[in-house]
């Protein structure tokens, strides 16, 4: 989320989730949407610090659903699902990859600015010991 | 004193004179008594006749008037005296200048008249005779060895027969374009000559005086017998007239059309600023086009809206007296009188100010309530009169005769139903002095015949429109001066200002010139304009 340089390795911390998928009639829904994409415009992404960052963020999360349970939060940004890397997707291929119909489950790593900031409080009280 | 009369043409002079009791209008009324037209004594009313009285016969009431042709200082200082008692004193300045414009006024009345007559037609006069000389000499020129030396003349071959007609043609021309450009009543009289005018006019004389000068020494004592070239000599002058002519058209006509300077135009009295763009033009000439635009653009100059802030004015500095309560020669309050005096002046007028803008909001906004509901009570009123009135169609044939009317009588049978709204509304906004029912009946029957809506009727009385639109005891046409510290013969500058004054108020111009544009190209190829799509999508998985 911090330091996205087009090209160079991203570090950031990230969160494992894991959501199983729900049976809505015919369909396997995860209960949130996404948005972003290398083919989006990353200036209208609300979430994203930085305005370049074309990454997928989750921007909506229906209340009661399986990503709520699993804890995942507006505004995540998803580095991986299933293992698969998610920072240089287009939208279509990303919504593909999370509605495959044979996954009954996905592990998704997100990271978001709350978790760096949680690192770094507990490593400096880590240095001052 | 009522000056609401619906026939006024003039009570709005009679109701100015009514209000003698203030400085600066004592001035004004001078003027007033002084302009040709409207005579009256400032004690009476005058109601007019529907028919406004023409400038021939001004009506008055027995007492002198300023314009007969006895010796006016006395005259001026009689009706000056009459009125003496009833103003206030006034600043001696303007009453000196008062008298000098009634005696003007008085000394030239009968010759007033036919002096403008004549100085309308003077450039129409020298015209004519430039024009005649211009045609006569080459005819003089091809006539005069026929009939003085005919023997010896040589015969006319085909060339030169040629030469006849081309004379023939050209002379043609020029006499048509001198019809065109010069031989027209001047529309207006200036101070001074026009320069350019004078100088074409002695060129074409110079011109003709030479070729006589030539033709006389060389031709007519020496008794040429070349007729051919005499033909060719006459064609030569025709030639250099009509070039002279092209110089006169550029010079008159064209450039004054390429504009070149900006004019600010402002109104003293109410501020009405007008802009405009004129070309090089003499300061007379130019202010001769700003006038023509003053009649044309300019609304209608009404003397009763200023009263306002006159009043105000005058309540400002009429409301503080000071008093000294030191007794003189007291060293306690030892400052020059004076200073201490307009100071103290000065503190108190600043301090009644906090209620003065107060007034002012509240009248005037409750002036706009007056004149909104008026002008409601007006538009219903028009709009229903309206729908008394239709045109006569087909079927309305067998109507009964006493029905059926001619416009005249249909404007006469719905005017009274909206004649005092009407009234009212244009007291209320202070114009019923522009307007006698007469006019306003000749209007809408005007309207009726062009089936025009009640709107369109009311359109003409709901705002002032240029001065040209009133009667011409509105225009003032023959009060105006120019004020100029240039000479007004020299052309317009940079900067220059001038001032156009009229009775009661003066038009302040100043010039600007039209800067210098320095336009650049820059070429856009049409196949570079591309665009890409960029889209937010958001999808529910």
């Amino acid at each position: 989320m911090s330091n996205f340089i087009p090209g160079q390795p991203l570090v950031a911390v990230v969160q494992r989730i894991e959501i199983k998928k729900l049976r809505q009639g015919d369909n396997l829904i995860l209960g949130f949407s996404i948005g972003g994409g290398i083919d989006q415009d990353p200036g209208q992404n609300p979430f994203s610090d930085d305005k370049a960052d074309k990454g997928i963020y989750v921007t909506r999360i229906t209340p009661g659903g399986p990503a709520e349970t699993a804890d995942l939060r507006m505004g995540d940004k998803i580095m991986q699902v299933n293992g698969y890397d998610m920072t240089m997707m287009t939208h279509d291929q990303a919504r593909k990859r999370l509605t495959k119909k044979n996954e009954d489950v996905v592990r998704l790593l997100v990271t978001r600015k709350s978790l760096e900031e949680a690192v770094k409080n507990s490593m400096g009280g880590h240095q001052r010991q | 004193m009522d000056t609401e009369s619906t026939h006024s043409g003039y009570s709005y002079h009679s109701s100015r004179s009514g209000r003698s009791n203030r400085h600066g209008d004592r001035s004004r009324e001078r003027h007033k008594t002084s302009s040709k037209d409207s005579v009256r004594s400032e004690k009476s009313v005058v109601i007019n006749p529907p028919d406004t009285p023409s400038q021939e016969s001004p009506v008055t009431n027995g007492e002198p008037l300023p314009g007969e042709p006895t010796p006016a200082e006395d005259q001026g200082d009689d009706a000056q005296d009459d009125n003496w008692g009833e103003t206030t004193t006034a600043v001696t300045g303007t009453s000196e200048l008062s008298i000098s414009q009634e005696e003007v006024v008085g000394l030239g009345k009968g010759l007033h008249d036919r002096t403008e007559d004549f100085r309308r037609y003077l450039p129409l006069a020298v015209g004519s005779l430039v024009g005649l000389l211009v045609l006569a000499t080459p005819l003089a020129f091809l006539l005069l060895p026929v009939f003085m030396w005919p023997d010896r003349l040589q015969a006319c071959g085909t060339a030169c027969e040629g030469l006849f007609l081309s004379l023939a043609f050209k002379l043609l021309i020029l006499l048509m374009a001198m019809w065109a450009l010069f031989l027209k009543p001047g529309r207006a009289s200036l101070p001074r000559v026009c320069v350019y005018r004078a100088f074409l006019t002695t060129l074409t004389l110079l011109l003709t005086m030479s070729y006589w000068l030539f033709f006389g020494v060389r031709i007519l004592e020496a008794q040429d017998e070349d007729y051919h070239g005499i033909v060719q000599f006459a064609v030569s002058l025709v030639d250099s007239q009509l070039f002279v002519h092209y110089l006169a058209v550029v010079l008159l006509e064209l450039r004054h059309l390429q504009p070149c300077y900006s004019v600010c135009v402002i109104r003293s009295t109410d501020g009405e600023t007008r802009h405009y763009n004129i070309g090089q033009l003499s300061v007379q000439k130019a202010a001769l086009t700003i006038l023509e635009y003053y009649y044309r653009d300019f609304p209608l100059h009404n003397p009763a809206l200023l009263s306002a802030s006159k009043h105000r004015a005058a309540k400002h500095l009429a409301g503080l007296k000071v008093y000294n309560v030191d007794a003189p020669g007291n060293t306690a309050g030892a400052q020059p009188g004076n200073g201490n005096q307009s100071r103290a002046m000065v503190t108190a007028a600043a301090k009644r100010k906090d209620s003065a803008h107060n007034e002012l909001y509240y009248e005037e906004a409750d002036y706009e309530r007056r004149v909104r509901k008026r002008r409601a009570r007006l538009v219903v009123a028009v709009e229903e009169a309206f729908t008394h009135i239709r045109r006569m169609k087909k079927e309305d044939e067998q109507a009964t005769p006493s029905d059926i009317m001619d416009v005249r009588e249909a404007a006469l049978a719905i005017f009274p139903s909206m004649a005092r709204a009407l009234q009212k509304y244009l007291r209320t906004t202070r114009r019923q002095h522009c307007h006698s029912m007469e006019s306003i009946q000749k209007h809408l029957a005007f309207c009726l015949v062009n089936n025009m809506s009640p709107k369109a009727f009311l359109e003409g009385y709901l705002a002032p429109g240029p001065t040209l639109q009133y009667g011409p005891e509105r225009w003032m046409a023959d009060q105006w001066t120019l004020v100029s510290e240039a000479s007004v013969t020299s052309g317009l500058k940079e900067g220059s200002d001038f001032l156009l004054r009229c009775l009661d108020f003066n038009l302040a111009v100043t010039v600007k010139g039209i800067p210098y544009i320095r336009l650049t190209e820059e070429f856009i190829d049409p196949k570079s304009h591309k665009f890409i799509l960029l889209l937010q999508s958001e999808t529910s998985v």
